[in-house]
């Protein structure tokens, strides 16, 4: 699997325009093959880690691969999305497309690499190695602000992995291996788990990106083609996430537990903060961004709930928000391709010249805010469950969340899509190609298939995650609500426990 | 005395060689550049043969003044190297003015610095470290007619001479104080408490060595000389020479001073970290590549002397590592920036004129995208994992707030790196037009570091990991 995109990759280097489309979409193409060839092989319940692999290269550390369930479900993410991404760029990309391509499938090469590394160095270098690709993809063929978007990531990103860097040479140094499966089960002493913990999450929260640090990203969207903010929003977001649930909570179970409210708070700032903050932009990407940020701070907030709804729920929000937020992004790649301004103002009544572009627009809308049947509900209705069993406050303040981003969503949509069709260059705008309706379709099956079934995305994680839940529990703080009492807390997320109950049959 | 000889033959053979060169230059003249280019690159090779087969042999030799041992070998071995191949690229720069002392100076430097990497006494420390650099004057000012390269020359004398006086300073206040200049017997003298005699001797000879290896605040001559030297001589500067101060740096810190650690330690420690600040924000003004890259070394030597700061085997393994690593980084880089010229063939040196490089040349900006990524330590580049091993001996050697601090300034050095990438890849075309063009050598050369650089490297490290480790273990 990594081997097919790296070949693809040398191949598209030295190939013409058009040859480089078809590689690349053929290498991600086989890649995806691939993928649901593991799945189906994956064996639900059987050991943690399958399909290990296993060569002592390095002398100092090995090149080990394996994955579990949330790697695989994150693989699966990774390997649809990137024929999407090839094709989305198909026409958008004039420029260089072979260096283009190659570096698509680089990032491909990469973020499987990630995901499957079972090693701690090899997940390092694998985890930086994306930063040179989707630096020259933001700055070769990103918009107008390009350089400064594609300095700001690089160097964002760089100083927060530093830190893990030490982290993890002190990790190796105290435990003495650098395999992962090892580590997991590792006791570090107390003190010394704040430290690692503190300086994982420097990594992470920048990686993820949690409010303060989360800057970099509405420009490194605004700025990027739109196949790199796909896979931007797509999957490199999830690697932070990855991170915390990885490594973070089941190495540092302690300090994950001490500094529990350190993340509640950030993601509940970060929750209202970027909802209000998307609410008033006027640039399409900007506001899919920042929304961005706001479903991974119920991410977070849900992985810190310590019990198994709310991390389910935030893996779920995960997959969903990859593909939602690709879609999203490839929403307003397609009618910037035809106008070629991102700004709200200049769209509007789309739905009468393109029907079929508004209707999909609208369902990933309707997913992006979490409405029932898509798969944003599945996930936040899990998370806040977590959550609420955690904490009724951090639920209730997450909430809001949801409700500012459905006032931001809608907004969105009535303005791009509703309205009078009064512009003459909107009037023009054709509506979806069959190389468009190739890309929505897939994503929109997918979303509702995560919306109307998720137990076929929930089923091969739930062992991984009842063993981090297990591993948490001894350090695992009470939480606020009472369950048993059968009376529900009077101030906590009322409404949507209520309106979720009724559909929690169906859900679980 | 004659068994002694026996164990000195990559020396012997290269001041035979070097001789013969110089014969050769002076009977048949400047012409026959073949000749005499042949003569000394087979001396190269078979002063490296010699350090192979004397692999395993561990001696002193004329009284104890130098040692034979598998640390030497490491560093002659790069020293020949890097030797080799700046004696390859020069022909084509010099075209025409090309001269037999060329050659013939590099063989005499090369032959100084390995007496530097393998002394293990003040005075031959001294002797070897002299022959290098009034070879190394010369060379800087190779090309007499222009003015940048005799004022480079004159300025690295000055610099150089000063540096010298300071090292013979010390050398002398060691002496006075421990009675020898043997490298053990020195340590034995000082033991753990060194009194205020012994730490200005360390002081004075730690600065001095910090000039040969650019170490700030004993920097500055850098950018000016690596500007103003010819190309193929820049390319020198930065790679042998580093290797052998570097190596006469730790043999010296570990095995003459190594028992006085509270002395010399924070002294290296502040050396590392200046180098990496100033190596870092000194380079991002810049617009020439040349001085660039010397702030460039600067900022790497930094990196090293964290591996030297810890102290330990494991530290000077991460030296010895990153100075090969180093070495292939920086002769490609100098083979990149030879291979750049306009289309009168004029060197072209500024950053600017690089823009749309990759549209011209890919496969020219490739390679030096991928030296700089490596240069800034960025995986899954090669570069990466020196800076691993350098920082993970800081860390096991308790020097935790060091290699933070090192760590965050590294992303400081990335800046640059990543600007330079900028101009050759997102901005439009300049309107120098560069055409460059190398030979096939060249071309080779530079692939093939690129190559070894890119994630293919790390196929090395358990190979790499045995050399270093079996010649750290000769210190320790």
């Amino acid at each position: 699997m990594l081997a097919i995109p790296a070949i693809g990759a040398i191949l598209c280097l030295y190939a013409g325009d058009r040859n480089a489309r078809a590689i690349a979409l053929a290498a991600t193409l086989i890649d995806f093959a691939l993928g649901v060839v593991l799945w189906a092989n994956f064996d639900i319940g059987g050991a943690q880690w399958q399909f290990t692999e296993r060569a002592d290269l390095f002398g100092r550390f090995q090149w080990a691969l394996g994955i579990d369930g949330m790697a695989l479900m994150l693989i699966m993410l990774s390997v649809f999305l990137m024929p999407l991404c090839i094709l989305a760029s198909w026409d958008a990309i004039k420029q260089r497309v072979g260096l283009y391509m190659a570096m698509f499938l680089i990032m491909e090469v990469v973020m499987i690499g990630v995901f499957m590394a079972q090693d701690l160095l090899l997940f390092y270098i694998f985890f930086e190695a994306g930063l040179i690709p989707m630096y020259f993809i933001i700055g070769i063929w990103g918009g107008a602000n390009r350089i400064y978007a594609a300095f700001k990531f690089f160097l964002y990103t760089l100083l927060g992995s530093v830190l893990m860097l030490i982290a993890m040479i002190a990790m190796i140094a105290e435990a003495g291996t650098t395999d992962i499966p090892t580590l997991l089960n590792y006791d570090f002493p107390a003190g010394m788990q704040t430290w690692l913990w503190l300086a994982f999450f420097a990594s992470l929260a920048v990686k993820m990106p949690m409010w303060p640090v989360h800057t970099w990203l509405p420009d490194a969207h605004v700025q990027a083609p739109t196949a790199g903010s796909m896979i931007l929003a797509g999957v490199l977001l999830k690697l932070g996430a990855y991170g915390f649930l990885r490594f973070m909570m089941p190495m540092f179970p302690d300090a994950s537990a001490q500094l529990m409210w350190l993340v509640f708070g950030l993601s509940m700032v970060a929750v209202v903060y970027t909802s209000l903050v998307a609410l008033v932009q006027n640039d399409m990407k900007k506001l899919i961004a920042y929304s961005s940020v706001a479903h991974m701070a119920i991410v977070t907030a849900g992985l810190f709930a310590f019990n198994q709804q709310g991390i389910e729920g935030a893996l779920i929000i995960m997959l969903s928000h990859g593909v939602v937020s690709a879609a999203l992004f490839f929403c307003v790649g397609v009618i910037y391709d035809r106008l070629h301004t991102r700004e709200i103002d200049r769209y509007g009544g789309l739905a009468v010249n393109m029907p079929a572009y508004a209707l999909f627009f609208m369902l990933f809308t309707m997913a992006s805010i979490g409405l029932p049947g898509t798969s944003g509900f599945v996930g936040e209705f899990l998370s806040l469950l977590g959550i609420y069993e955690a904490s009724s406050v951090v639920a209730f303040v997450c909430t809001t969340g949801i409700i500012l981003g459905a006032a931001y969503m809608l907004y969105l949509y009535r303005r791009v899509v509703f309205g009078e069709l009064t512009k003459d260059d909107v009037k023009a705008m054709p509506d979806l190609n069959p190389r468009e309706w190739a890309i929505m379709a897939p994503l929109a099956a997918v979303a509702l298939w995560m919306g109307v079934y998720p137990e076929s995305f929930l089923a091969p994680m739930r062992g991984d995650v009842t063993t981090v839940v297990a591993r948490l529990a001894p350090a695992k703080p009470a939480g606020d609500a009472q369950l048993a009492a059968g009376k529900p807390n009077a101030d906590a997320a009322h409404g949507e426990t209520a309106h979720g109950s009724s559909h929690a049959g169906g859900v679980q | 005395m004659t068994a002694d000889l026996m164990l000195i033959w990559p020396e012997l053979i290269l001041t035979i060689g070097g001789l013969v060169t110089l014969m050769l230059g002076a009977f048949m003249g400047d012409r026959q550049v073949g000749i005499y280019q042949l003569s000394a690159l087979l001396t190269l090779a078979a002063a490296a043969v010699a350090v192979v087969a004397l692999f395993g042999v561990e001696a002193t030799v004329f009284s104890g003044t130098l040692s034979v041992d598998a640390f030497g070998g490491f560093a002659k071995l790069l020293i020949y190297a890097a030797s080799f191949v700046c004696i390859l690229i020069a022909p084509r720069f010099f075209s025409g003015g090309m001269r037999a002392e060329y050659p013939t100076l590099i063989l005499f430097a090369a032959l100084g610095m390995g007496i530097m990497a393998s002394s293990r006494d003040l005075m031959t420390l001294y002797v070897g470290l002299e022959l290098n650099s009034l070879a190394a004057y010369v060379l800087a000012s190779f090309m007499r007619t222009d003015e940048r390269s005799s004022e480079a020359g004159l300025k690295y004398f000055v610099l150089g001479a000063l540096a010298s006086g300071m090292l013979l300073y010390g050398i002398s206040l060691l002496y006075g104080f421990t009675g020898t200049t043997d490298f053990a017997g020195i340590a034995a003298a000082m033991g753990d408490e060194p009194g205020i005699g012994l730490i200005f001797g360390i002081v004075f000879v730690l600065s001095g060595l910090g000039f040969k290896i650019s170490a700030v605040p004993f920097h500055m001559w850098t950018p000016d000389v690596y500007e103003g030297a010819p190309t193929p001589v820049t390319t020198f500067f930065a790679s042998a020479p580093k290797v052998a101060a570097m190596a006469l740096m730790t043999r010296i810190v570990v095995d003459a001073i190594g028992p006085a650690i509270g002395a010399w330690q924070q002294i290296v420690i502040f050396l590392a970290l200046a180098s990496i600040i100033l190596g870092a924000v000194g380079a991002i003004g810049q617009k020439n590549i040349k001085r660039l890259l010397a702030y460039s070394s600067i900022n790497n030597v930094g990196f090293m002397l964290i591996g030297l700061a810890a102290g330990t085997q494991q530290g000077v393994e991460g030296v010895l590592t990153y100075l090969l690593v180093y070495l292939v980084t920086t002769l490609g880089a100098f083979l990149v920036v030879l291979q750049l010229r306009d289309e009168h063939g004029n060197q072209v040196e500024s950053i600017p004129a690089l823009a749309g490089l990759s549209q011209r040349r890919p496969g020219l900006a490739a390679a030096l995208s991928v030296f700089l990524f490596s240069l800034a330590g960025i995986p899954p580049l090669f570069g990466f994992w020196p800076k691993y091993l350098v920082f993970e001996a800081a860390v096991n050697a308790g020097l935790v707030p060091l290699a933070v601090a090192g760590i965050v300034a590294s992303v400081i050095g990335a800046f640059y790196y990543i600007a330079i990438i900028k101009t050759m890849y997102f901005d439009d075309k300049s309107e120098v037009e560069v055409t460059g063009g190398g030979n096939a050598v060249e071309g080779t050369i530079v692939a093939a570091s690129a190559l070894w650089l890119s994630a293919v490297g790390y196929l090395f490290i358990p190979m790499l990991a045995v050399a270093s480790a079996h010649a750290a273990a000769v210190l320790f």
